[in-house]
């Protein structure tokens, strides 16, 4: 089931187009990571996901609820996390968890079980006698997870939740983020951290310029985008005529004096010919593994061919 | 997530809610705190100091009546001073919480519109109106013990009511600069827009409170709550998640204002014939409720100075028409009557009175431009209410000195009053979807369609007949010349 789903949603400001024809679906249970540079259009697609900005084109519900026609719905069923935690720093955190409670229509039971059970999860007890202006960045961020979680939304948006962190602070809430994982939830995660989307999201869309230029899993994208696995294989002793032992349907890439590096569409079947070939032959392997290919190739691949396209047009 | 509370999460409910976490941060912050605490216990203590100082100096002198002016005069000023705090409160309501970066997690919440501009209003008046009552409590207490005096209730509900008024203004006015800035000091810049109106209001207020007129203080509460509701209203008709969050107030864009202020002007229009056709077919029946309230209002002037003719007569002997002779033609063209330079005097005159009216409209939601309309007529009711008392023939008065032109120049001031009107109410309810900026550029090309095109050419052509046909036709009829 569809928690979030986008049809040719589209923003301009001022004859600007900020976002431009995002079409897109979230199931429950899935995190997709919606990767871009600064300005390509991340934010505006979450604030038309939380009815704070109407889409000048398209449509897109959220948690079942059109964020047109039913806007205090779409933010009943939305929890945010925005860039900045946006905290009330005289506040103490008991207070401001109170205050968010209250405005999404929580007990005060309701509100007090909750704010136990996250401050437990995310190791915020202990400072919950301090104002939160004494917070570190990290434990800022936290808290405001804490927020967006408090009414258990069965959507997640999380705008750049580690930006401008240290490593420790962003580690500690990347963590946070994938223990939030679940059946009923659907999470958007907005980042220009690469590794970052690597390591929470199922699928990943790249914007650019407001628009979707490359949509799947870590592993679709770097097939489609990338070309077929790269595989790397290591011999105890030189090549010699280990070379023509190779199957069909390798593509040579490169070699060495005890190494070669080849591209196969079938690595499934080639690998185990090749192996059982070399073991004929006598040639000893040491590794034959796949080289690693990171979603930063696959994300400057497609962002330098929009950019080389955008050019051609001009 | 419990839905039955949700559903009794009401306007109030959520209002409240806003209200007092922002009321308990306010509690929090020292800046707001110490000046509260300063102008409501210190400052009527001061105040007592001086009422009592001055009664007893000019009690020496015989002089008792300025004593007695004062106290009520001190007695405003201890009411006022706390609530202008509200004012700084209100400018960083949402400006404030923008600049934080605390403003999106709020706007992401079911909370509507409504509650959190009213949760917002609610924060910036009830600190300092609560401390301008304690202060005004502190201030009657130490004048009951030093010099036993007590004010009388009328007064005491006037001045309450007053600062209650004052502060609505104020607060409904700093929503509404908060809302349309993205930085708190881009908010106390524009306060001016505050300060500068309700500075000449406390004046105004003093110099009616030293002459002792106090009857005139209800009209000023009615006033000022109406302005109140109005700002109250504007406010919440621009307040909307997506102009709040979305929109870059502070950048000025020239070229897109001009473009978007000339495609309304054109309207389209291939030739001036063209424009003209729409003028009249699109703006001018656009214009018509505005037309009809100014044509109320001019009547109503009318008939307000004919009555002010009973209370405040002229002798009978001035307003002898008859007394007219061919020698007056010769004085009228000494004044420039008659002439090519009088026609220039005449209108530009009328539009220096039209320029002035726009000027006036639209700081004040076109009222004054209504008021300022409505004096000529007015004064020629008065002197047609002085001709009928005198025995004189109204209708002769009207049809030889001010029928000729008026033809021409009640229409223009008709057109031009609505014109500048729905100016001056561009700011209050922008439709959905427009800013208020696109709103009184809209306005604005609208007011510069008809006065380009009906209210200039028609004063132009009133200001000819007054200097050259009504002379003429007023001794034709005044004295069969």
């Amino acid at each position: 089931m569809d928690l979030i789903r986008t049809n040719d949603l589209t923003k301009q400001f001022d004859g600007f187009t900020a976002v431009d024809g995002v079409t897109l679906a979230v199931g429950a249970g899935e995190i997709l990571a919606l990767l871009g540079p600064n300005g390509a259009g991340k934010t505006t697609t979450i604030r038309m996901l939380t009815s704070i900005l109407r889409p000048t084109r398209g449509t897109a519900e959220v948690g079942g609820f059109d964020t047109q026609r039913n806007p205090v719905g779409v933010r009943r069923s939305v929890g945010l996390l925005t860039e900045h935690h946006g905290l009330y720093t005289r506040m103490r955190p008991l207070d401001y968890l109170q205050f968010f409670g209250k405005v999404y229509g929580m007990t005060p039971d309701q509100i007090r079980a909750r704010v136990r059970e996250l401050a437990a999860r995310y190791d915020l007890e202990w400072a919950f006698g301090r104002r939160l202006g004494e917070f570190s960045k990290g434990m800022r961020q936290k808290l405001a997870l804490v927020r967006a979680l408090l009414h258990d939304p069965p959507v997640l948006l999380l705008d750049e939740p580690t930006s401008a962190m240290d490593p420790a602070s962003a580690r500690t809430v990347r963590e946070g983020i994938a223990a939030l994982r679940s059946a009923k939830r659907a999470i958007v995660v907005c980042t220009h951290n690469l590794p970052e989307a690597e390591m929470l999201a199922d699928r990943i869309a790249i914007i650019h310029r407001g628009r979707i230029v490359a949509h799947g899993t870590p592993a679709e994208l770097k097939k489609v985008l990338l070309g077929d696995p790269i595989m790397e294989l290591r011999l105890a002793r030189s090549l010699d005529g280990a070379v023509g032992l190779l199957p069909e349907g390798i593509d040579l890439l490169a070699s060495g004096p005890d190494w070669i590096r080849y591209r196969t569409a079938r690595p499934e079947k080639v690998n185990p010919e090749l192996l059982g070939a070399l073991a004929a032959a006598g040639v000893p392997v040491v590794t034959l593994s796949e080289v690693h290919r990171s979603l930063e190739d696959v994300y400057l691949q497609v962002v330098a061919g929009q950019e080389g396209a955008a050019e051609r047009a001009v | 997530m419990n839905a039955g509370a949700l559903a009794t999460f009401d306007l109030f409910g959520g209002a409240l809610t806003v209200a007092r976490r922002e009321i308990r941060d306010q509690m929090r912050d020292w800046r707001i705190l110490i000046p509260i605490i300063l102008l409501t216990l210190f400052f009527p203590a001061l105040m007592n100091f001086t009422a009592r100082q001055a009664v007893e100096f000019v009690g020496r002198y015989g002089a008792p009546l300025i004593g007695e002016r004062l106290i009520p005069f001190l007695l405003m000023v201890v009411g006022f001073f706390p609530v202008s705090i509200s004012l700084v409160i209100a400018l960083e309501s949402f400006a404030g919480e923008r600049e934080r970066l605390s403003l999106e997690p709020l706007l992401a919440t079911p909370l509507t519109e409504g509650q959190l501009y009213l949760g917002k209003m609610l924060a910036s008046l009830a600190p300092p109106l609560a401390a301008s009552y304690l202060g005004i409590s502190v201030y009657l207490i130490g004048l009951a013990i030093q010099i036993g005096w007590r004010p009388p209730g009328m007064l005491l509900a006037q001045v309450v009511l007053l600062t209650t008024a004052q502060a609505l203004v104020m607060v409904s006015g700093a929503v509404v600069i908060s809302l349309q800035t993205t930085s708190v000091r881009a908010a106390n810049l524009l306060a001016s827009f505050i300060i500068l109106p309700v500075s000449q209001l406390i004046i105004g207020e003093s110099l009616i409170m030293f002459w002792g007129r106090y009857t005139i203080l209800w009209w000023v509460v009615l006033a000022l709550t109406v302005i109140g509701v109005v700002l109250g209203r504007m406010g919440l008709h621009l307040f909307n998640r997506e102009e709040v969050l979305g929109r870059e107030f502070d950048v000025l864009r020239l070229r897109s204002g001009w473009d978007y202020f000339w495609h309304a002007f054109r309207q389209g229009a291939k030739n001036p014939l063209d424009w003209y056709r729409g003028l009249f077919r699109g703006t001018l029946a656009r214009l018509w409720p505005s037309v009809a309230i100014l044509a109320a209002a001019l009547v109503a002037a009318y008939l307000l100075g004919g009555r002010m003719a009973s209370e405040f007569r002229l002798p009978p002997e001035i307003l002898e028409l008859d007394r007219l002779d061919r020698d007056a033609l010769g004085s009228l063209a000494e004044y420039g009557f008659l002439s090519g330079q009088g026609w220039l005097w005449v209108l530009s005159n009328n539009l220096r009175a039209m320029a002035a009216a726009t000027l006036l409209g639209c700081f004040s939601f076109g009222v004054l431009a209504v008021i300022l309309l409505m004096a000529p007529v007015g004064i020629v009711g008065y002197f047609a209410g002085n001709m009928a008392l005198a025995g004189q023939d109204v209708g002769r008065f009207l049809a030889a000195l001010v029928l000729p032109h008026a033809v021409l120049e009640i229409p223009a001031a008709l057109v031009g009053g609505a014109a500048i009107l729905q100016l001056g109410l561009a700011a209050i309810s922008p439709p959905q979807g427009r800013s208020l900026g696109q709103n009184l550029l809209l306005a604005l090309a609208e007011w510069a369609r008809l006065f380009l095109g009906l209210v200039v050419p028609l004063l132009a052509g009133a200001a000819a007949l007054e200097v050259f046909v009504t002379p003429r036709i007023a001794l034709l009829l005044l004295n069969g010349m």
